[in-house]
Parts: C-alpha cells; structure tokens; sequence
C-alpha cells in the first residue's frame, strides 16, 4: 500500500505516525507540504501538531498549503484520506468534513488518555474493531470542541457519520466521558462516502504495549486489511 | 491604498468559552456586565484604490480564509 504523510510546517505528529505505520509492516513516504501531487498513492495521512503555528484558526492556513488541492480532488474521486488532530482540523477547514473544531469548553489544552466508542466498524478505517467497543486513545489539543448546526447534526446522524464517541470506561455518553465540550460526544466522524475521517484522538500513539497500548493499531491493520480485499478483489 | 478593518467574531449560535470565562470574570470584579464575546480584529492594507472593487476584494478573503463561515460572522470596514 502507497502511503503518504502529508507534512505542514508545524506538524509534529508525522513521525509518530511514520513508526505506527511501521509497526503496522508498511513504509510510508512523507511529502512536503508544497508539493503538488498525491498520484499513485492509495491513503494520505494528515498528522497532528499546529500547522502554520495555529494561526488565524487551526488548519485554516494549511489548508490552502500547494499540496491540499490535490489531497481534496483525491478525497472527492473516493482516495482514502486520514486526518488526526490538526488533520481533522484542516479537514473541516478545507469542507472535506462538515462542522468545525472550537476552543475547548473548559479553556485548557488537554493531553490525556481518553475512552472512546467505536460506532461504525464497516469503514476501511475501522473493520478490525466490534460495533460498540470501548477503546482508549489519548488526545492532544487545544481546539478539540467539536461543533456542527442542528441541520448538520441531523445530516450526520442521518449519513451514520459519527465514527468515535467520547465516553465514560462504562461506555455511557455523558458529559463525564467529554473532556473538551464536543456536541455529541463527538471525537471521530467521517465523510456521508466514507473515504475521508476525521478524528481529534491520537491512535498512532497507542500501537505498542512499551509505549502505552494498542488500542489504536486496529485502525492501521483495519485500512492495510481494506487495502488488501480491495486489490485482491481488483486482481 | 485602501486599509480594511475587519471584525471576526463568533455566530451567536456558538458558544464562546473564552468571552464566557471573561464575562465570569468581570462579573465576579462586580461590573454591572450583561455578556461578553470575544473576537479578532484584523487590519488589511489593499493595494487597490477603487473602493468597489476593495470591497468585493474583502468580502472574498474574509469568506475565503479570514473567518470560516460554519462558526463566525465578519464585518468591515473601509478606511482611506
């Protein structure tokens, strides 16, 4: 699988996700953010950090960065693309994703593990989990408040969207389980095609038990797993 | 030259934590204060004299990359 990672100026999680990837069994390429194309890759990466220093709003700057043009006529002829974090940020800045991601309710950056549940497992991003499952992956952010109109809401809910919900260790979605004010819970949601996530939780940090957990390798064997149906079924 | 002042703030349907905090704030300093919110204010130089065309200029950069119309309202004004 032809994997890219796309490097903003200020992105500091891409090598994070280069050793996930690794872990994983597969090599990805990083592509500097002012390159033009994303040809002949099969999934771009859009790491976290704080692009363009976060200025204006997050990702809003990124977004119009050489390389998204070409990462969004991608996503819309159905490429996969994977935002995390400042990825999911960009995403919704640039309309690939719906809603928008605001100030934390509670005002604080918040770095802390986080128990998330996984609400739609028929995605190429998320196959290897149970409809249901309760994982923790930590989060990483300032801007994590996640925000959509009622109409968008209902669009989402309508579309199945909502991928990962923040929860309580029992799975109940309540404001206990929310740590930065996300309507709905939300931590995760893809696009109405299901190419396109989007999510503001960390997988790539919790790949390996030595560093914390696996919680979030699922989502790397998942998309190679996809990957591999898709070009057999091709084949 | 024609200089821009533009104003960012958030729709009034999106809850502002900070103007919250600050609001609570005041409140609390015993300042007759009803609500605060809180935006950004940004000064654009344009190199472009007719007025006309400024604002259209305006209008397109501050729907384009100065506020994200999902959650801010902008305004501004000419000056020059």
């Amino acid at each position: 699988m032809k994997i890219g990672i796309v490097r903003f100026p200020g992105s500091n999680c891409e090598v994070d996700c280069l050793e996930a990837w690794r872990v994983a069994g597969e090599d990805p390429v990083m592509i500097w953010h002012q390159e033009t194309s994303v040809k002949g890759y099969d999934l771009i990466v859009l790491p976290g950090g704080f692009s363009y220093g976060d200025y204006l709003r997050t990702g809003a700057i990124a977004r119009f960065s050489p390389i998204m043009d070409d990462v969004i006529r991608f996503a819309k002829s159905g490429g996969l693309v994977w935002g995390i974090c400042n990825g999911f940020q960009i995403l919704t800045e640039c309309g690939l994703l719906p809603g928008a991601l605001l100030r934390n309710a509670g005002l604080h950056f918040i770095c802390s593990p986080q128990y998330l549940r996984v609400e739609r497992t028929d995605l190429a991003f998320t196959g290897e989990y149970r409809q249901g499952q309760i994982i923790q992956i930590p989060v990483n952010h300032g801007e994590g408040n996640y925000t959509v109109d009622d109409e968008g809401l209902a669009r989402l809910k309508a579309n199945n969207q909502i991928v990962f919900r923040y929860v309580t260790l029992e799975g109940e979605v309540t404001d206990q389980g929310n740590p930065n004010g996300s309507r709905e819970n939300i931590a995760g949601i893809v696009n109405k095609e299901g190419n396109v996530l989007g999510m503001m939780p960390h997988p790539e940090r919790v790949v390996e038990e030595s560093i914390g957990g696996v919680d979030g390798k699922g989502m790397f064997i998942s998309i190679l797993k996809h990957w591999e149906r898709r070009t057999q079924h091709g084949a | 030259m024609l200089k821009a002042n533009v104003t960012v703030v958030l729709k009034k349907s999106i809850l502002d934590p900070q103007g919250s905090a600050v609001e609570k704030a005041l409140k609390s300093m015993k300042y007759p204060v009803e609500s605060v919110r809180i935006g950004k204010f940004m000064e654009v130089t344009l190199a472009e004299a007719d007025r006309g065309k400024a604002e259209e200029i305006m209008h397109e950069i501050c729907r384009k990359l100065l506020s994200n119309p999902v959650i801010e309202d902008y305004s501004f004004e000419l000056e020059g």
